[in-house]
């Protein structure tokens, strides 16, 4: 009986090169008809010894380093590596950096959701989301280039700081930014909540429980649409966002659906931090310091920093030995923490379900080969 | 209360007392002189180091008896005359997060796998097997994950230069 239902199934592979997989990784399902048995995720095409590669590099050099880990979240990745050496350091940031790094993150968390809401826009088949969130990226990219003269790979942070003030108008083009895309993303959101292809797509597909993404070790936005109320920015905050209010969505279904509801209201938060941020950086006088200077050397000893990334929960763990170079970098990626529980996601669902379930985790795989 | 039961969010000092109480001087905690980390100074990160027969029981007492649900991180370090595997254990309700140094020496290069206890350990321990070569007893895949299965060496050990670094 058992052999004879062996039979049936078959390995089917998808990848490297496949319209769902958002860059080289493959994903190997068993499918038995259509319902998926088992399924093998393999990465590692793009493997090219990063954490090796920054033990050759002076501190300084590792920034723009970091920002190539991944292209959309650049700025988190450049802020985190500054901030485990300035741990290492033990020296406190001025306040006016600290909210500029708010800032700065919070526009970087905006554009990497929004080129994900495109990639789940062409998953779909739903080309106009597509477009309409590239529209809006656009926005954000030039709101980049003003503070840093970079669209993706930023060079920002510093550290011991942020690399340049303000440049002059800043605050009115951010507002009204985030203000106009405070509009447009209803209107977005009204291609796609509204549309009940779109919906039924998502609805009732990749269901995961509470024990098991907090045992599996998934973060981010696909772990607070299963339920655990868990965010760096508020449990263990770092930088100003002790200063600023915000509320990060939770919900309890586990489904593909709830994780895409976590990241749409995840933006509306980031935009809300962005005012409010802006509002506090008013009271901070113009002249006061954005950058400390800091030695070239980081005294031995381990330290671990952590930040929440657009994807989850990124750390670097920084052991120094005293000289001007790292002893040793680790990077924990949360795509690679993710994507390694893909199985427990998509077993039992429908092999055409996979594209959907698999796009709620954002790949990027330059942070998961490193 | 009973022994079996599950403390939800067991508080910095409640860990450490109960860690003390249950494993004595097998535990060695350390603390950090940084004066500037907040985690640190609100008491959110704890330090130990213990040795190789303790890690695989105080894993399983953290998840099981104190509710640390999530192995954040499993790494190693190469100081060539030893190595070391560096274990980041989280909390979600309290957000305390548990750093562990375990040292394994060089001729016999083998550990507990945590796999078993969480699941979110399983790519962690496969990418320190093949970059450092240390064996995890006990997991359920141990292949290489990121580099070619040929490969012979460990690329992350201090014994392989770079180009340019010999």
């Amino acid at each position: 009986m058992t052999e004879k239902m062996n039979a049936d199934k078959m390995w089917v592979t998808m990848g490297p090169q496949h319209p769902f997989s958002h860059g080289l990784w493959t994903l190997r399902v068993k499918v038995d008809g259509e319902i998926v048995v088992d399924a093998e995720p393999e990465v590692g095409y793009l493997h090219r010894g990063w954490e090796k590669e920054c033990e050759q590099r002076t501190y300084a050099k590792i920034i723009p380093m970091a920002d190539r880990l991944c292209y959309s979240a650049s700025m988190t990745w450049s802020h985190l590596y500054c901030k485990a050496a300035e741990e290492a350091l033990d020296i406190e940031v001025p306040e006016r950096a600290q909210y500029m790094r708010v800032i700065a993150d919070e526009i970087c968390r905006i554009q990497s959701h929004l080129m994900w809401l495109a990639a789940v826009g062409t998953d779909l088949g739903n080309l106009t989301v597509f477009l309409w969130a590239l529209r809006e990226r656009e926005f954000f990219l030039d709101l980049n280039v003003r503070l840093c003269g970079q669209r993706l790979t930023t060079n920002y942070p510093r550290i011991g700081g942020v690399r340049s003030d303000m440049p002059y108008y800043f605050e009115r083009d951010c507002m009204r930014a985030v203000e106009h895309f405070e509009k447009t993303l209803w209107e977005i959101i009204g291609l796609t909540d509204e549309s009940s292809i779109f919906v039924s797509r998502m609805k009732g597909i990749g269901y995961i429980t509470r024990k098991d993404v907090a045992n599996l070790g998934i973060t981010g936005p696909a772990m607070r649409g299963c339920g655990v109320d868990y965010d760096v920015r508020r449990d263990d905050p770092y930088d100003a966002y002790d200063q600023l209010t915000f509320e990060v969505p939770v919900l309890k279904e586990g489904d593909t659906y709830s994780r895409y509801m976590v990241r749409i209201e995840e933006l509306f938060q980031s935009c809300e931090l962005i005012r409010q941020a802006m509002k506090k950086l008013e009271s901070i006088p113009k002249t006061a310091p954005y950058r400390v200077k800091v030695p070239r050397c980081v005294p031995a000893g381990t330290t671990c920093a952590k930040i929440e990334d657009p994807r989850g929960e990124s750390i670097m763990y920084l052991v120094s030995d005293g000289s001007e170079r790292p002893y040793r970098l680790k990077v924990r990626s949360p795509v690679f923490v993710n994507v390694s529980a893909s199985k427990n996601m998509v077993v039992g669902n429908r092999i055409a379900d996979i594209p959907a379930i698999m796009a709620m985790i954002d790949m990027c795989l330059g942070e998961t080969d490193r | 209360m009973a022994d079996n039961d599950i403390i939800e969010a067991p508080s910095y000092e409640d860990t450490i007392s109960l860690l003390k109480a249950k494993f004595g001087d097998k535990l060695v905690f350390r603390t950090s002189t940084k004066k500037n980390n907040r985690a640190i100074n609100q008491k959110r990160r704890i330090f130990l180091s213990t040795d190789r027969e303790t890690i695989y029981p105080l894993c399983e007492y953290l998840h099981g008896k104190l509710n640390y649900e999530q192995a954040t991180s499993v790494c190693g370090v190469d100081w060539v005359d030893h190595l070391q595997v560096v274990y980041h254990i989280t909390n979600y309700f309290t957000a305390v997060m548990v750093e562990i140094e375990v040292d394994v020496p060089n001729d016999d290069p083998h550990i507990a796998s945590v796999t078993p206890i969480w699941g979110g350990a399983n790519w962690h321990e496969r990418e320190t097997y093949e970059l450092f070569g240390i064996i995890f007893d006990g997991h359920p895949k141990l292949e290489r994950l990121l580099t070619p299965q040929s490969y012979e060496f460990y690329p992350f050990r201090k014994s392989y230069k770079l180009r340019g670094q010999e």
